[in-house]
């Protein structure tokens, strides 16, 4: 039997804002601005969202700032903090909350001014005082001994994870909202400056601006709203630590887990998926993920991503937007996955569109690889 | 909190764990159910859930699990180690390794644990095993 929550919300309007550079913006601007185009998309209006779900390394009760910035006084909040995977997290509580009639329009959304306040990524992180004494850098020092014992383990080279780069940045070029369209080679990510081995400056996401906004309604009104309507069709979450020491195994990702969750209640397989959308933070990341949701045996990443496999014109298109390696990382990344699935899904994407898309496959990452979460979303033709 | 927890002030797992350091000792809390160690300290065995608990010596051996050599200018005092130690009792914990280049640290190095004193604080770093 149909989980009772699969199909049961859908997504009526998207929007984003100051992706790339937004001088002079606030964190909350940025948000109230993709806030304002998800609401135009949709038809909707401010007064019309009752239920908010949030997450910001700027606020520490992002819910209230949010709502008061807004003018709006939700019926419902939700701001479960689970790092860059908080948005695609906030799906399934939306639509437990859409279906359960606790809000009647959810309203999920980020924003942040990462890159013109300087580039530090901002945080109300604690500190690790287990691993502070050492020195790792955060975040990427976690990542850098996954991708090294990845490689140790199953012979994944630094080409492979390089291609991961080049085929995000082949998405990116025919993405006009992507930040950076530059051409990339894979010279060119062996060769820039090592930060922490095996990772290179090319290994690791943009640090740009911008804010999302996705804007849900329970499924029976979907169709009263001027867009395609896209179904959420399952997700799944999972987390197996918070600190890279308490990883349990460096080479595999939660996302074993939340992928399982996520097509369980979506009925659906790796098969029925058209287009993946992965949380790409570094280039080990995306192999990991792929291996972890199925697309591929574990340890078989690297030669999978290699050689144009998940680029333009590939086996599998990953990563349609430039992902955050190419086209925006404004310090958590998860709206923005979900966002592109979305698009892809209505068929709103140019030139980087996938053909008869109607099974998107999203796969948020958050802290140190630690939570994971999945969304399947699909067109009314799978529901 | 009732006045039964007074007695307990200054004696949780972080502090016993510091003042074994303290005294060039590694201890690690050892579950008296499952009979595993674990890092870092707590109160409750995150393996199997037991808060029956007691404070055990190890051999401070270990092997390297993965690692990575942080880039820093030379001007800023260069390059150095950052790795996850797997200790022979079953932890792994964060350190790094000393007495060789950060560059030439290897998964699956046989390492052993020596305590630092830091500006008062001591912290657990690796060297390489002599044997191996």
């Amino acid at each position: 039997m149909a989980h009772d929550l699969r199909g049961s919300s859908a997504v009526v309007g998207v929007g984003l804002a100051g992706c790339g550079e937004a001088h002079g913006k606030l964190p909350l601007d940025i948000l109230a601005e993709a806030t304002h185009n998800a609401l135009d998309d949709a038809g909707l209006k401010l007064s019309d969202v009752d239920g908010i779900f949030t997450g910001s390394s700027y606020h520490f009760m992002p819910g209230l700032s949010t709502a008061e910035y807004l003018g709006i006084k939700p019926r419902f909040t939700d701001t479960t903090m689970v790092g860059g995977s908080s948005f695609v997290a906030h799906t399934l509580n939306a639509a437990m909350a859409l279906k359960t009639g606790l809000c009647d329009v959810a309203l999920v959304c980020y924003g942040s001014n990462q890159r013109t306040a300087g580039g530090k990524l901002a945080t109300m992180s604690e500190q690790q005082i287990y691993e502070v004494p050492y020195k790792p850098r955060y975040p990427i020092s976690s990542y850098a001994l996954a991708a090294a014992r990845h490689m140790h383990e199953y012979g994944t080279t630094r080409e492979q994870m390089a291609d991961v780069a080049v085929a995000a940045r082949q998405w990116a070029k025919l993405n006009p909202s992507a930040f950076a369209r530059d051409d990339l080679s894979r010279e060119d990510v062996l060769n820039s400056r090592m930060i922490s081995d095996p990772l290179s400056l090319l290994d690791c996401c943009l640090v740009t601006d911008g804010g999302g906004a996705v804007i849900m309604v329970p499924s029976e009104r979907a169709k009263d709203f001027p867009n395609k309507p896209i179904y959420l069709l399952g997700t799944g979450t999972a987390q197996w630590h918070r600190q890279i020491t308490q990883m349990p195994d460096l080479t595999t990702t939660a996302a074993l887990d939340s992928g399982k969750r996520a097509f369980a209640m979506a009925g659906l397989t790796k098969d029925d998926v058209d287009v993946v959308e992965l949380y790409d933070a570094f280039t080990i990341n995306t192999i990991l993920f792929l291996e972890d949701l199925g697309f591929c045996a574990k340890g078989e990443g690297g030669a999978f991503v290699a050689d144009g496999n998940i680029a333009p014109g590939g086996g599998l298109p990953v990563n349609t937007n430039g992902g955050g390696l190419s086209c925006v990382h404004p310090g958590m990344y998860g709206i923005f996955i979900l966002i592109e699935a979305i698009q892809q899904l209505r068929g709103d994407c140019g030139e980087r569109q996938i053909a008869d898309s109607e099974v998107a496959l999203v796969n948020g990452n958050g802290g140190v690889l630690s939570s994971q979460v999945t969304s399947i979303l699909g067109t009314e033709a799978v529901l | 909190m009732s006045s039964d927890n007074t007695e307990n002030l200054g004696s949780g797992p972080d502090l016993t764990y510091q003042a074994h350091l303290n005294k060039k000792e590694l201890f690690l809390p050892k579950c008296l159910v499952c009979n595993e160690f674990h890092f870092y300290p707590r109160v409750v065995c995150p393996h199997c859930g037991s808060f029956d608990l007691e404070w055990q010596a190890l051999s401070g051996r270990g092997e390297v699990y993965s690692t990575t050599v942080i880039r820093r200018k030379p001007e800023r005092g260069g390059n150095y180690n950052v790795c996850l130690v797997t200790l022979k009792e079953g932890p792994r914990m964060m350190s790094r390794i000393d007495g060789i280049p950060a560059e030439d640290v290897k998964i699956g190095d046989k390492v052993t644990a020596s305590i630092i004193n830091n500006d008062g604080e001591c912290h657990v770093i690796f060297s390489p095993s002599q044997e191996a």
